[in-house]
């Protein structure tokens, strides 16, 4: 039983802190953070800017090194989960490579990796069916609209079959009506596919919305003042957003914002 | 019919009022000699045999249009036709050989110098991207190499082009290949700092999405810092190429023996045929302008082709 438990944590960092040295005097960007997420678990990060939940998925994909506590990724450092592509990391642009097609850009992490050739084409197919971008393979990112370039980016993430993915404010740079959609079309992916997505956003109905856990995190040191899990069923229409269960949700969070806030 | 006007129109009129002007001065360059000779003569020049005089003269100082188009129709298709007609009865290869190596033919000279900038392009670019590669990937060489490439193109090149010569023919070098790496020596210049300038064009989420794949320095460089560099290369070839040009005429000036437009323009002057001068002249600018528009059409597929252009 215990051990069932313990296979089920994905992440967890203890007392993880992040330092930056600048001109102006070190700049505390993570301090203390305590932080455990299972597998299958869909997990937002909230607050302003300059709280580190960017800051806090970097340490975790390994793009920022921790100056203090310990975190681990799949029970692995943060490096050696990023050697064993234990995680799909979708920025907040799209980065696609303007002189490769979708199936091209898509097939971008796999010759990295090594993966067979003969296996690519299924994997195209299979990620862009994914993101329901299925026929563009062969059309260049200028050719998509904002929105599909940030899907294509997604199945892009999802290529190489990771069991992680993490999201750094992924749409945005989207207008909400894009956005609506594809919060949507993440849920059944994520439904789907059963991976355990970490999700920065500065929005609180996109958090409320999606996740089954909600970071709140202040600035100035960034830290986590609230940890909410969601009473919103997995099966999520829409229309959910329109019920008292959903308002009381975002006033948690929004109460927590602000309790960060005041106390910083 | 309205948008040719718009396209065509202002075109024309420029030319015009250039080739209006250039007929202008040169009445006005060539008057003195045309007065001189009416001293000398003790005669009357009225306007119209003034302008009649300094628009035929033999040694012009500003020859006119219609006097360079002449000796350029005279140096090339003229030449041909002669010397094919003289050798009238040889075989067929042999006659094309003598029109080929007939030195008074100024296509023998453009392609003499065409192949020079050529070899120096060629040389120039190779050179110009390796040395940008290794700038980007080392950070020794960033700081050592870059201020030598910068003071390489502050020493005026007509200086050091007769020490390149001399120094390689002591070697045993000589022909083709000095003028070209003088060629090379002009051209790798643009090509240094345009393609330094599109390794690093990736931004920081490019690379931070590289590392996130766990792609090596080989794979960085492949599939995303030269790609990236396409659009600043050809920027620079376009400006490389007509250095290139520059470099080979300045290095036939000094080994003028070779032929070559350099040696073409020197000739001109040292007999004071300042139309010859010219004609060699325009034939520089016309290859100047066809290879750098070689290069513009190449830019345009290449980048169509890649996906760059819309």
């Amino acid at each position: 039983m215990i051990d069932e438990m313990k296979n089920d944590v994905v992440i967890k960092a203890e007392k993880l802190s992040l330092t930056f040295e600048t001109n102006d005097g070190p700049v505390h960007a993570l301090k203390d953070v305590d932080l455990t997420i299972k597998k299958g678990e869909f997990v937002s990060f909230i607050g302003p800017s300059g709280c580190g939940k960017t800051t806090f998925l970097r340490v975790l994909a390994d793009l920022e090194q921790p100056t203090g506590g310990s975190v681990t990724v799949n029970g692995m450092t943060p490096r050696e989960a990023r050697l064993k592509r234990a995680y799909g990391f979708v920025f907040q642009a799209a980065g696609l490579y303007p002189w490769r097609t979708i199936a091209g850009n898509i097939k971008l992490p796999l010759e990295i990796m090594g993966v067979p050739r003969s296996e690519h084409d299924a994997r195209v197919k299979e990620v862009l069916e994914l993101v329901h971008l299925t026929g563009f393979e062969n059309k260049f990112p200028w050719q998509l609209s904002g929105g599909m370039q940030q899907r294509a980016s997604i199945a892009r993430a999802l290529s190489f079959h990771a069991d992680i993915l993490l999201m750094d404010e992924p749409f945005g740079a989207l207008d909400e009506i894009v956005r609506d959609h594809l919060n949507e079309q993440l849920l059944e992916l994520w439904a789907r596919t059963n991976k355990t997505i970490g999700f920065v956003t500065h929005s609180i109905p996109e958090a409320a919305y999606l996740s089954t856990k909600i970071v709140v995190m202040s600035p100035r040191p960034g830290r986590v003042t609230e940890v909410i899990e969601t009473t919103l069923p997995r099966e999520r229409p829409l229309e959910i957003r329109e019920t008292q269960e959903f308002l009381n949700l975002s006033n948690r969070i929004r109460d927590a914002l602000r309790a960060g806030h005041d106390d910083a | 019919m309205s948008g040719f006007r718009k396209n065509v129109w202002p075109v024309l009129v420029v030319v015009a009022v250039i080739i209006a002007l250039w007929y202008a001065f040169a009445v006005v360059l060539n008057s003195n000699w045309a007065y001189d000779k009416a001293k000398r003569g003790g005669y009357e020049l009225t306007f119209t045999e003034l302008v009649a005089d300094t628009w035929t003269q033999k040694k012009p100082r500003l020859p006119t249009p219609d006097q360079i188009g002449e000796e350029l129709w005279k140096s090339t298709g003229a030449r041909i036709i002669k010397k094919w007609d003289r050798t009238e009865g040889k075989p067929f290869w042999e006659r094309i050989a003598k029109v080929a190596g007939d030195p008074r033919n100024l296509l023998r000279h453009v392609w003499l110098t065409l192949s020079a900038t050529m070899l120096g392009f060629v040389f120039g670019t190779g050179l110009g991207i390796l040395l940008a590669v290794g700038i980007v990937h080392n950070k020794a060489m960033n700081n050592s190499v870059m201020p030598w490439v910068i003071t390489s193109q502050t020493i005026p090149i007509l200086a050091l082009a007769p020490m390149i010569i001399v120094v390689l023919n002591s070697i045993g070098v000589s022909g083709l290949v000095p003028k070209s790496i003088i060629s090379a020596y002009l051209s790798f210049f643009p090509v240094v700092v345009g393609m330094v300038k599109g390794l690093r064009s990736p931004d920081a989420m490019q690379l931070d999405q590289m590392r996130t794949w766990s792609g090596n320095k080989s794979q960085v460089f492949w599939k995303l810092r030269l790609p990236s560099s396409v659009p600043y290369l050809f920027t620079s070839l376009k400006i490389g190429v007509a250095a290139s040009l520059v470099g080979a005429i300045v290095g036939e000036l000094t080994i003028s023996q070779n032929g070559g437009l350099g040696a073409r323009m020197l000739q001109g002057s040292y007999v004071g045929t300042t139309i010859l001068i010219w004609a060699a002249l325009i034939a520089a600018a016309t290859l100047a302008a066809v290879l750098v528009s070689i290069v513009g059409q190449t830019e345009t597929v290449v980048k169509k082709r890649m996906g760059f252009v819309k």
